[in-house]
């Protein structure tokens, strides 16, 4: 994990992507059954079309995970004091999915070190899944 | 069309533990690598109490014990009709496996969009360790999509 400080990182700086290999049924399979998200709509491919889907689909939470995880490479994760997501599109079967950050803004609050970041997770057809934000403390 | 007056409406989920197996099983899951989510010496050596659990599990506590079908149809919502809009997490002290996490669920507020095509219910949940802390603080906003509603 690489060791960013307030004083190294820069405002503007974007951090290395970090992407994920394709996401496949059995990533939809494993992650409902771990994280308890078991609509069937993610896992059941007759309940996807009964749905009028032409196939199921990822849990929004999957990538939101993802990103939280890239998170955690890019920074210990108890200096993690905020993260927020929006869901903008459906990640499909076979979406492989990069996750990427920019410092948008440093400051102190509450006497300590913060930097803001503002996230995506992108396929590599450039198509956004989730914008969203984090708040870091910054040794 | 969800009905303002479940504004307010909470639910108080009892405690229950968080489990080292299953946070290997999430972090496995969505490929978190570092042996604080796997090994419990490593997790004691970096200064937690258990298995660390990895920033989105808050929202598996909750679903565990509050099933979301049953939650959302106890506001009136089918969730055939939803759509996930955003989550959020403000975190003030780690989950360890190990510990007792209790929370309260409340939907904070019910507006409309899109001239009443779609339908915002924010829900906001606490969750609170068993030494009574707070530990994370989750807001999350459901999207009902009301045309999918008026076609059951």
């Amino acid at each position: 994990m690489t060791k960013f400080t307030y004083d190294s990182l820069q405002v503007e700086q974007q951090l290395a992507d970090y992407t994920f290999e394709p996401i496949n049924r059995t990533t939809l399979a494993l992650f409902a059954g771990a994280s308890g998200d078991v609509n069937p709509i993610h896992i059941d491919i007759d309940f996807a079309h009964e749905a009028g889907f032409d196939d199921v689909f990822a849990q929004g939470m999957l990538i939101m995970a993802y990103l939280g995880r890239a998170l955690t490479h890019w920074f210990p994760q108890t200096d993690i004091k905020e993260f927020g997501v929006r869901f903008v599109a459906i990640t499909k079967l076979f979406d492989e999915i990069t996750c990427k950050a920019r410092v948008t803004e440093k400051f102190e609050r509450a006497g300590e070190k913060c930097a803001r970041l503002e996230l995506q997770a992108i396929t590599k057809n450039h198509e956004v899944k989730l914008t969203g934000g984090a708040i870091v403390g910054l040794p | 069309m969800v009905d303002i007056s479940h504004i307010g409406k909470e639910w108080n989920i009892p405690p229950a533990p968080v489990e080292a197996g299953r946070i290997r099983f999430f972090s496995k899951a969505i490929g978190e690598t570092d042996p604080v989510y796997y090994d419990d010496e490593a997790a004691r050596a970096a200064g937690y109490r258990g298995l660390l659990a990895p920033p989105t599990y808050a929202m598996t506590l909750e679903i565990d014990q509050l099933d979301p079908i049953q939650m959302l149809s106890g506001i009136d919502i089918d969730i055939s009709t939803i759509l996930h809009g955003e989550q959020k997490f403000k975190y003030h002290l780690p989950i360890c496996a190990g510990d007792v996490i209790s929370s309260v669920v409340c939907v904070k507020d019910v507006y409309d969009k899109k001239k009443g095509a779609m339908t915002f219910v924010e829900v906001n949940t606490s969750l609170y360790n068993q030494d009574k802390q707070l530990v994370v603080e989750a807001m999350r906003i459901i999207i009902v999509m009301n045309n999918k509603v008026n076609n059951q």
